[in-house]
């Protein structure tokens, strides 16, 4: 890989994310101003809710943040990449290697295991299927669904399939895991399922950002962004680091 | 800032398996378009295969009548209306150094009925000719029953029939001696004719020899038709000889043919009915392309969720427009499979009911696959491109 991240900060800590100015205008009459001016910095190991009214622009940020769309103006850097150097080709490789992904909608293969469900998530990678049929073994492991793994994953319940949605953005590892409204289409009980696991995968090291209307599963989280027209309006800022003097 | 980073990649084991999901997972819609393909390919198949097994077939049966065989007629123009040739032409054919045999034909002007109390006139289309006792050598003919005219008959009131002829007469069988009425007098039938394929006017005749002929008819002997086989090679040069030898003061009244060349043309008139078959197999071809283009197009608008998804895990748009372009080819190709192996069972089936040799060509078959594969290529081109281009973000957006 690349040259080490040349941003000062301490030793221990790691920017996985870092928006500066970033602003996202889809054109029309008039213009759609989904995000205006967005700062962002994400350390390694957080655990962040971004919050807002339907229409905040959340959807919007996520997928700048997740390489899928690019901003208007402002620079985005994910995992030690500067997203505006590089091409949609190599954003792809981008997101194939350092960002997970989890929607409201699942989004799984019908016809297809929970096996090889979260085996796709590491497809683009070129990785042989035998290895990452380990990889997601243990990823699967790891949502509490090892007795599933044979089981067509589109017939799962809806909480089960969402976990094979999370199992699938872990396996191979990430920089991050931007989850957009993980729990939108879950029952309550099944919903703190989810909120649950997320955070264990937290405090097992792994950064995740998720996106939700819901205050309440926003405010167990140790970091809180609030988005409104595409405005930061409140950030509770890096709790598991001192702030910098 | 980090540069390095390793491109995206698809292992190709892996590409075929995401390009078969939609094969597997919308399986009755995706038979259903890929019949047009089955369809098109078997009719090509099946019929270049019937058409090559119907001409080995009609090889086998010109190799077997030989193409060396002439027929001389009489011509039949202003003032020439006899229709006979000249008396001495025969011999004078006969003398032709190339030529192997020569056997003539003269058209005799008597009936021929099952008994004597059959009104005159009722001939059922049968003719009378007299003909030269090596006839049906010099025709490479058969005897279904009893035996040809010979030598030792020559002048007694035997008579031979041709294959239609003995079936009006009711005549089954030429061997156990039933009686016609020809001309005055009771004939014996003593032989069949298998039927003659270079000379179906003679399946309709009854035959008798030149001296009974004249003994019981009358007959003046002179011939209007005559067979000449020749030496194969020698055959342009014997043809273009014929008209003078025959008729030396007007060779313009001789009319030379060559029977197998008729086979040949009927042969000629099949391709021309092949080809527009095959046209028609290729129009099949075409909608069959037009319905895989037509399904995978709605195939991509619903499955764009799993585009976007694909997306977010790394594709780049070729591999997703591979993925597309795949899905179209196998399931051309599976099409083009089926349709070969259609094909084949239909040309098999009916070469074996025709009692041809079954002969599937190759070329066929190869063609027929490399058209499938073409097909599927230019069905999965547009599909594969507006899959590429749908947008990640609002295919994720989608409920
Ligand atoms: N492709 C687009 N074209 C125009 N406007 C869009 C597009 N996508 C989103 N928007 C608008 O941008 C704003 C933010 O949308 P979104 O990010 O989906 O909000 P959220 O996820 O917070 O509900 C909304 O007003 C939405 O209508
Ligand atoms: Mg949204």
């Amino acid at each position: 890989m690349g040259s080490v991240a040349p941003t000062a900060e301490p030793v221990d800590t790691r920017t996985v994310l870092a928006l500066s100015g970033v602003t996202k205008r889809y054109p029309g009459t008039p213009p759609v101003h989904a995000l205006r001016g967005v700062d962002l910095d994400i350390q390694s190991g957080e655990l962040v809710a971004i919050v807002g009214p339907s229409g905040s622009g959340k959807s919007t940020l996520l997928h700048v943040i997740g390489t899928l769309d690019r901003a208007s103006a402002g620079t985005v850097s994910v995992a030690g990449f500067d997203v505006d150097q590089l091409n949609d080709k190599q954003l792809s490789s981008l997101r194939s290697r350092y960002i997970g992904f989890v929607f409201q909608q699942f989004f799984l293969l019908a016809g297809e295991s929970a096996l090889d469900n979260v085996a796709d998530g590491l497809l683009y990678t070129g990785m042989a299927l035998s290895e990452r049929r380990l990889l997601a073994e243990e990823a699967l492991e790891q949502v509490g669904l090892a007795s599933r793994m044979g089981h067509e994953a589109t017939k799962l319940s809806g909480g089960e399939r969402q976990r094979v949605a999370i199992a699938r953005a872990l396996i191979g590892t990430p920089d991050i895991i931007l989850a957009d409204e993980p729990t939108g289409n879950l029952d309550s009980k099944s919903g703190e399922d989810v909120v649950r696991l997320i955070e264990d995968l937290n405090t097992r090291g792994t950064t995740i950002v998720v996106i939700t209307h819901d205050r309440q599963i926003a405010a167990r989280f140790p970091r809180r962004v609030s988005l409104l027209d595409g405005r930061i309006i409140e950030d509770t800022g890096v709790v598991a680091q001192e702030p910098t003097p | 800032m980090k540069s390095s980073l390793d491109p995206s990649r698809l292992a190709p084991a892996d590409m075929f398996r995401a390009s078969l999901i939609g094969l597997r997972t919308r399986r009755l819609r995706s038979i259903l378009s890929g019949l047009g393909i089955v369809i098109g390919i078997a009719a090509m198949v099946g019929v270049l295969g019937l058409s090559e097994s119907s001409k080995s077939d009609l090889l086998a049966q010109l190799d077997q009548l030989g193409t060396n065989m002439l027929r001389i007629e009489a011509g039949s123009g202003i003032g020439i209306g006899t229709g006979e040739l000249p008396d001495e032409s025969v011999a004078m054919v006969g003398r032709i150094a190339p030529v192997e045999q020569v056997a003539s034909i003269s058209e005799v002007d008597a009936s021929v009925y099952r008994n004597d109390l059959v009104p005159a006139g009722r001939t059922g289309g049968i003719t009378v000719k007299a003909v030269d006792t090596n006839l049906l050598a010099t025709l490479q003919g058969r005897m279904a029953s009893g035996v040809f005219l010979d030598e030792a008959a020559s002048d007694l009131p035997v008579v031979v029939l041709g294959s239609v002829a003995a079936e009006r007469l009711g005549v089954a069988d030429g061997s156990n001696g039933t009686i016609v009425w020809l001309g005055d007098e009771w004939f014996s039938v003593v032989g069949v004719m298998a039927t003659l394929d270079l000379s179906p006017d003679l399946d309709r005749a009854a035959l008798i020899s030149y001296p009974t002929a004249e003994t019981f008819l009358d007959h003046d002997g002179v011939p209007s038709t005559i067979y000449v086989r020749s030496d194969p090679d020698d055959i342009d040069a014997v043809r273009s000889v014929l008209p003078a030898t025959v008729n030396p003061e007007s060779p313009d009244e001789v009319e030379v043919t060559r029977p197998s060349d008729a086979l040949e043309a009927k042969e000629a008139a099949d391709q021309a009915f092949t080809n527009l078959l095959l046209g028609l197999g290729a129009v099949a071809l075409l909608v069959g392309g037009v319905g895989i283009a037509n399904v995978m197009v709605i195939s991509v608008l619903e499955r764009r969720g799993e585009i976007g998804l694909r997306r977010a895990l790394g594709a780049t748009r070729r591999h997703i427009s591979i993925q597309f372009l795949g899905e179209s080819l196998i399931l051309a190709t599976l099409g083009g499979l089926g349709g070969v192996a259609l094909g084949s069972a239909v040309t098999a089936i009916y070469a074996w009911s025709q009692g041809w040799g079954v002969l599937i060509p190759t070329i066929a078959v190869a063609g027929g696959m490399a058209a499938a594969l073409i097909i599927g290529v230019i069905a999965g081109l547009y599909p594969a491109m507006r899959a590429a281009r749908v947008s990640p973000t609002e295919a994720l957006r989608t409920l």
